[in-house]
This record gives C-alpha cells, sequence and structure tokens, in this order.
C-alpha cells in the first residue's frame, strides 16, 4: 500500500485542502504572499501540493517547484514561511485523524522541496 | 485514431494526452502539475465528447459547460478544442422591452435570433459597436421566462451604458454574445442550503439563480441578501416577497449600507449582515454578485466560515 492510499486518496485530499487553505489564508505570517491571487486557482495549486505530500500523483520537478515561487523568493520568502506551512500541514493531518507515523512520511515529501521553493 | 482539432488545424492525438499533443505541435497550452489536479490546463470542447476521466476534480458548472482537463485527456473519438479565454460567438437579438427598475436602473428584454443556451446567473456581452462591449448577467430562467432579461445599472460616464439608457427602445436590434461564466445553480444536492449575496445589480443573477432553483425542487434553505446604499437602493422587491410567501425554505433580506434600517432590513455592509445571521456555512453553497470589493471580502468570509472553495461561486463585476 501506498502512502497516498494509506491516507485516504482523492477524498483525503479534498477534505485535507480546504482546511489547510484555511489555515493559510488566517497565518498572518504567510498570507501576505497570497494577497491578491485568484482563490479558486490558488486552492486547485494547493491540492495538487497536498496530493504530491501525500505521495499520490504528480510531475512536479525541481526546476517546476523552483520557477512557480521565484517570485515570492523576491519578496522575502525564507525558511521561517516554509516552518510555517510544514506546521499547517501536520496540523491539518492530525485534524482529520492521519495516524502520526504517515504524517511524518507526508512531511518528509513536502519537506524535500524546501531547497527549490526557497531557490537555494 | 482520435484527432484533436484546435484553431482549424488537425492533430493526430495517439496514445497521448490532449496536452502532449497540442504542446509538441507548438500550441501554447498552460499547464503545471500535469497530472489532473492543479486544472491549469483546463480547456474546453467545442465539438466532441471527452471521456468522464478529463472532467475528474472539476466544479460541476464547470463540466456541465464542456471544460476538461488537457493533461488527463484521452479522447476516445474526434474532438474540437478551444482554450477558455477564446471569444464566444456572437448573435443579434431584437429588444422586446425596456422598463425603468429604478430611476439609475433599467430592464431590458431581449429575443435572440437563434437558440441561445445558456443558464440562469451567467453573462452575456452587449456591443455598442464592433469594439465596445460590456458584460451583463441573465436575470432570466430558461424555463420560466420567453425572453433574456438583463439589468443595466446607470454608470457615470458609462460608454454602454449611458448609450442603452439614452437611445434604446422595443424593436431595435443589438449585437450580443453567447452566454458565458460558471456562477449557476447546477442540480444535484437538493437538501443542500444556499446563501447568495449580492450589491445593486448583482441581484439579476441571483434572481435568476434563486428562481431556478426553486423551478428545479431544492429543497434546503435559500437565503438571499441584498445590499444597496439606502432603501431606496432595492428593486424586484414585491417579487422577491411574493417569491418568500409561495416558497418556505427561500428567505429574502435587504440590507441597508448608510443610515438607519427600517423593520425588515438588516444593516451595514450586507456579506457582514449575512454572516452575522449565519456564521457556520459548514456544507453550504454560495453565490456572491456584484462589487467585486464586496465579492472578494466574502469569498474569503465566507470560506473562513465553513464553505468549501468548491462550493463557493462568484461574479464580481
Amino acid at each position: 500500500m501506498s502512502l497516498y492510499t494509506d491516507i485516504g486518496g482523492d477524498a483525503a485530499v479534498n477534505a485535507a485542502v480546504d482546511i489547510f487553505y484555511r489555515k493559510v489564508l488566517k497565518d498572518d505570517r504567510i498570507n501576505r504572499f497570497f494577497e491578491g491571487v485568484d482563490m479558486d486557482k490558488q486552492a486547485a495549486k494547493q491540492k495538487a501540493f497536498l496530493t504530491m505530500a501525500f505521495g499520490g500523483p504528480h510531475n512536479y520537478t525541481g526546476e517546476d517547484m523552483r520557477k512557480g515561487h521565484a517570485h515570492l523568493v523576491a519578496k522575502g520568502l525564507n525558511d521561517s514561511h516554509f516552518d510555517a506551512v510544514m506546521e499547517h500541514i501536520g496540523s491539518t493531518l492530525t485534524e482529520l485523524k492521519v495516524p502520526a507515523n504517515l504524517i511524518a512520511q507526508a512531511a518528509a515529501i513536502a519537506e524535500s522541496t524546501r531547497k527549490d521553493v526557497l531557490g537555494k | 485514431m482520435a484527432k484533436v482539432i484546435y484553431g482549424g488545424q488537425s492533430y493526430e492525438c495517439g496514445t497521448d494526452s490532449v496536452l502532449d499533443c497540442l504542446t509538441a505541435q507548438g500550441v501554447p497550452v498552460p499547464s503545471s502539475c500535469r497530472s489532473g489536479i492543479c486544472q491549469t490546463c483546463l480547456m474546453r470542447t467545442v465539438n466532441g465528447e471527452v471521456p468522464e476521466k478529463a472532467k475528474a476534480g472539476l466544479k460541476p458548472t464547470l463540466a456541465m459547460q464542456n471544460y476538461f482537463l488537457a493533461c488527463s485527456c484521452f479522447p476516445e473519438s474526434d474532438i474540437e478544442v478551444a482554450l477558455p479565454e477564446a471569444g464566444v460567438n456572437r448573435l443579434s437579438a431584437e429588444v422586446v422591452s425596456v422598463e425603468r427598475l429604478k430611476p439609475d436602473i433599467l430592464g431590458i428584454k431581449l429575443s435572440p435570433s437563434k437558440i441561445f443556451e445558456y443558464r440562469a446567473g451567467q453573462f452575456l456581452n452587449l456591443y455598442k459597436d464592433k469594439t465596445t462591449a460590456r458584460s451583463y448577467s441573465l436575470a432570466s430562467v430558461p424555463r420560466l421566462d420567453e425572453s433574456l432579461a438583463i439589468h443595466v445599472r446607470k454608470v457615470p460616464n458609462g460608454l454602454v451604458s449611458g448609450w442603452l439608457f439614452e437611445n434604446l427602445k422595443a424593436g431595435d436590434r443589438i449585437e450580443i454574445s453567447e452566454a458565458a461564466g460558471d456562477c449557476f445553480y447546477a442540480p444535484g444536492n437538493p437538501d443542500q442550503n444556499i446563501i447568495l449575496i449580492g450589491t445593486g445589480t448583482g441581484l439579476a443573477p441571483l434572481y435568476g439563480i434563486v428562481r431556478d432553483a426553486l423551478q428545479s425542487g431544492h429543497r434546503g434553505r435559500l437565503s438571499l441578501y441584498h445590499g444597496g446604499y439606502d432603501v431606496y437602493g432595492f428593486y424586484l422587491v414585491e417579487e422577491l416577497k411574493e417569491l418568500e410567501s409561495r416558497y418556505p425554505n427561500f428567505s429574502y433580506r435587504p440590507c441597508v449600507s448608510e443610515g438607519d434600517a427600517p423593520e425588515g432590513y438588516a444593516k451595514g455592509m450586507v456579506h457582514e449582515a449575512a454572516l452575522a445571521e449565519h456564521p457556520d456555512l459548514s456544507g453550504w453553497r454560495v453565490f456572491l454578485c456584484g462589487n467585486p470589493l464586496m465579492v472578494n471580502a466574502a469569498k474569503k468570509q465566507t470560506f473562513f466560515a465553513g464553505a468549501s472553495m468548491r462550493e463557493i461561486f462568484a461574479d464580481p463585476f
């Protein structure tokens, strides 16, 4: 069984994306990076990101992650903001009662994008 | 072997997705995740059918308008496709009637020159001349109304609204576009509660959506909030009160942003008044139309109040 199936697949991502995106938008440490963006498009991107973190299907390369976040790095996106997002992934999955060992696996996948997201 | 037709050119798709097939030929289709999730590669079929899998995860209002995801579309038969922003067809329409709903709002009824498919709440473009157009939402419902109905607010120095207010009369012929937009009632889930919030002529699409839902036998609550500056800011009041008396699941609440609020009126910003009366919107469907500042603020606040992003339909104008 893959992580994606264990976590609950597409249904789990659907449940997670609203909770996760609400946390991100309410967090004054990071919500300035989302000001003025189209919320529908952003929610779909959040879903793609969570799908990847949950071990689901994706074709993102490190290069895609770099390009996709370069405009945010220019605005000051750094490790503290990445940490805040990691925190929200963890608390979202905890709220959804996902077992701790699966949360750790998802967190490790998300963590693996840090360098690319931050353009390091 | 299925063909994909785009921009008048025909491409052999082979075993590729529509996205890979078109981008390999140099057609600039935007994409990101290539896994059917991020919806960046949204396209629309003009002719033909795509497999259901190509519509997975789309809002029902998009799927119903033949949108699909190019990256997860492996066509089984020939299809003609377009990018979402491609222009829609124009047609002519005869003006059936012009009525002042309020001193600064015109109600215009139109009879299109050919079959006009639409859903209440979608919009059309109305052309003053070849290049000057404005979008107006449809207040009419296909099964209930013979003509198309739009509401036009007089905009100070408005090119199109000024022209319509001064010149338009019954019998005139004007140019319009086909209907577009995804702010409409999709049948299904008839017990879901629905909240609708609008300002000014944002009432037009909401009036259409409410009547469409009631006519479709929607059983959940339909709670409509209309915001105006003062008590003179409202129209269709009698019609809405009549609907309220006929359908116990429908409620209409006018809301004034300035001055005193008489009995029956809410006071303050309309989306704040609506949220004060409905603080928990978990499981609700949400429609937001009108002033972009209100619509954008309300989108965030209704989402924070528990509505799912996929259940929020908005039309700022």
